[in-house]
């Protein structure tokens, strides 16, 4: 009797162990916007990580655009079933912030997984952009970049400017512009994609200039903006006058410039880091700089997205996405996600590693990011911008924007407009 | 008036009723009660905090300039797109009812159009008309004009027109050519004695006795400019340059699911929910009043 009870008791926990190890998997869901290329990568990494281990199963799902994902994730939270991990692109960074009982500090979640969490290995840059005032790391950095200026070497020479010095001022931008319109060799001189990206924030930040109070909104959300001041109503007032004859060309508030750009339409060109990949893939013989100044190169800020974990998980469910996070912060993928994908590193180890591999020597163009946001120790005017409504004040900017390059407005009409106008949405937003 | 209609069962009329109304019921009533109590709510993104705060979202966005430059735009659009689907509808209805020879096709050829998807609809006008790489802005531009539709806010506005009333020209085709096979032969043919032209026959006897299907189609073409075109308008301008072509179902969209903003977003579709409503009961008693079936 004593040994079948035994024996029953036996085949019991081992039915027992056997269906608990079936089921002790824990999912983590993750929810991107990546496609193409970078959808690959996150399968890729996915699948790696899942066959490293077998306690944990990351499990991604493309949710759309990136305010798609946002939406849906904040769609999902609200009807309680929101996934484990989220990307959220850099304008949504200050929404996430500002929801305070919905998220879980990315800082906090990895030194559950029992590993310390040891800020300084990470890009300082790109660490300060997605951290609280009081420097706790809130979200994962996944994919970020930088903008950079590109140009047609072909339509250089055409124009008779020296192809292997790209111009470094925006005065000299728009008088190499000028000069390529001026001699035919390309119907355009200048275009760039994100007005509001490049040509505001990393503008701001990469002079020095302030952007708006409160450190641009790192330090608090009560946000004064400032861009009607002197030096940014020069620089669009410039961009304004090019555009009257066509030597600066407009494409579309976000990336839609890069189409005229690979057509060959125009001669110089400013974009994100990230844009790399296409302008390769199209076969000009291009060339790359750092982005361009007024007089003094700060740091640039970055651009690209984050990964936030939603509150409310179980610790089995957070002790998988720090081990996850664990896995991507390891040098060799980080190195490899650098050098396949063009995000930049998140740590500096995959920097030094792919510095000391030698492919800076053969990609200059993949360090230029770096270098710009790594040159010098941020400033209170260039660690970032963050709102709680960024998309929303970014659209407002690019409506008056649009209205000034089309000629209603001079340049100081649009960045007044445009201050009242995003200083009114930010206080609605913060009264919400 | 119709005939009375006498069911002797009391129960079986409401069980046949039931699909229709728990349908009408979880898809209308639930959501658009939810849209009622939104609008009168002031909350954050993620809902964690809300307060109920009345009409003040109303009065709002009524005071906003934006909304009223959005109700101007819709204005245009509307009766732009459509006078240019009805106009255009009519001229080819008009064209193919005379068509002896291989009228089935030409007919099946216009309601082509119709099939396509709003998104798609707008891909294909966005592509023949991007200042770039577009095969029609490149003819455009050889004419000599300045083809602009990223900064040009009246060239936005005839894009997202064009687009529009493509789509719609259809429906409206299909609607004109059953109205015209209504119309008596004799009255024509008796008009035609007399010694009236061909244009005098069309403007004293064919387009008076089309009216309640041009009326019909005015009313629906309304409602569809008004509630249909929003995946057009995302396609092709994104309600840009500066707010050009943001019509009211798009600061809907754009307010709430990009600029998160949902009190003002749900104040803003409960007075769409009204003007539908207001449409609607114009059609029924103006229109159905007029036609006349058989």
């Amino acid at each position: 009797m004593k040994t079948v009870g035994f024996a029953a008791g036996v085949a019991a926990t081992f039915t027992l162990l056997s269906s608990t190890s079936a089921f002790a998997v824990t999912e983590i869901s993750w929810w991107h916007a990546m496609t193409g290329a970078n959808n690959e990568v996150v399968e890729q990494l996915s699948k790696e990580f899942n066959e490293s281990q077998s306690e944990y199963k990351v499990v991604p799902v493309f949710k759309g655009t990136y305010p798609e994902t946002l939406n849906a994730g904040i769609a999902a939270f609200r009807a309680k079933q929101p996934p484990a991990i989220m990307q959220v692109f850099d304008a949504g960074t200050g929404t996430m912030m500002a929801a305070e009982g919905a998220i879980k500090p990315v800082a906090e979640i990895l030194s559950m997984g029992g590993q310390a969490f040891d800020k300084s290995q990470y890009l300082p840059g790109i660490v300060a952009y997605y951290s609280k005032p009081d420097g706790t790391m809130l979200s994962f950095p996944y994919n970020s970049s930088s903008p950079i200026l590109y140009y047609n070497k072909d339509i250089f020479q055409k124009a008779g400017l020296d192809a292997d010095n790209p111009p470094k001022t925006w005065s000299e931008v728009w008088d190499a512009a000028k000069k390529i319109k001026s001699s035919g060799a390309a119907p355009c001189g200048f275009t760039s994609t994100w007005l509001t990206w490049i040509h505001t924030e990393n503008f701001a930040a990469w002079n020095n200039y302030q952007w708006g109070t409160e450190e641009n909104g790192i330090a608090g959300p009560n946000v004064e903006l400032k861009i009607n001041a002197e030096p940014f109503v020069k620089h669009f007032q410039a961009l304004a006058d090019l555009a009257k004859d066509g030597t600066f060309k407009y494409g579309g508030r976000t990336s839609e410039a890069k189409q005229i750009f690979l057509a060959g339409e125009c001669g110089i060109f400013t974009e994100s880091s990230g844009g790399l990949g296409d302008v390769v893939k199209s076969g000009m013989n291009y060339g790359t700089g750092m982005l361009p100044y007024d007089s003094e190169p700060q740091n640039t800020i970055p651009g690209g997205a984050s990964l936030w974990v939603f509150a409310g998980k179980s610790d089995e469910e957070y002790k998988g996405v720090a081990a996850f996070f664990n896995f991507l912060s390891q040098t060799d993928i980080q190195a490899r996600l650098h050098q396949v994908s063009g995000y930049l590193p998140v740590t500096l180890a995959a920097y030094e590693k792919t510095k000391a591999d030698g492919f800076y020597d053969k990609n200059p163009a993949r360090e230029i990011p770096i270098k710009q946001m790594l040159g010098k120790a941020p400033t209170e005017n260039s660690k970032g911008v963050r709102l709680p409504n960024l998309p929303q004040v970014r659209d407002i900017m690019n409506e008056e924007y649009e209205k000034m390059l089309a000629g209603q407005q001079t340049a100081q009409q649009a960045l007044d407009n445009a201050v009242e106008r995003g200083n009114k949405a930010i206080q609605d937003a913060l009264d919400n | 008036m119709s005939p009375r209609v006498v069911f002797p069962n009391k129960i079986l009329p409401y069980l046949l009723l039931a699909p229709q109304l728990a349908i009408t019921l979880v898809f209308f009533y639930w959501p658009a009660s939810q849209a009622l109590y939104q609008s009168m709510l002031r909350e954050d993104p993620f809902g964690l905090s809300s307060k109920f705060v009345w009409f003040a979202n109303f009065r709002k966005v009524l005071s906003d300039p934006n909304y009223l430059n959005s109700v101007h735009v819709t204005i245009v659009f509307s009766v732009a797109t459509a006078a240019v689907a009805m106009s255009v509808a009519l001229l080819l209805a008009v064209m193919a009812d005379k068509v002896v020879r291989s009228r089935g096709l030409y007919r099946t050829l216009m309601i082509w159009p119709y099939a396509v998807a709003p998104a798609i609809a707008g891909m294909l006008w966005l592509f023949l008309f991007n200042p770039s790489i577009g095969s029609l802005a490149y003819g455009l531009r050889w004419l000599g004009i300045s083809w602009d539709p990223l900064l040009n806010g009246s060239q936005a506005m005839v894009l997202v027109v064009a687009a529009a009333s493509w789509k719609q020209i259809s429906y409206n085709f299909l609607f004109f050519v059953a109205g015209l096979q209504a119309i008596p032969k004799t009255l024509i043919e008796a008009a035609a004695i007399d010694g009236a032209g061909e244009h005098k026959r069309f403007w004293t006897i064919v387009f008076p006795l089309l009216a309640p299907t041009t009326f019909f189609l005015l009313v629906v073409n309304t409602v569809y400019a008004f509630f249909d075109t929003f995946g057009i308008i995302h396609a092709v301008t994104g309600g840009g340059p500066g707010k050009a072509t943001e019509t009211l179902v798009y600061k809907v969209y754009n307010d709430g699911f990009v600029n998160l903003i949902l009190g003002d977003s749900a104040a803003q579709s409960v007075i769409l929910m009204a003007i539908v409503i207001a449409l609607t009961a114009i059609q029924f008693r103006y229109v159905e009043r007029k036609v006349h079936y058989g």
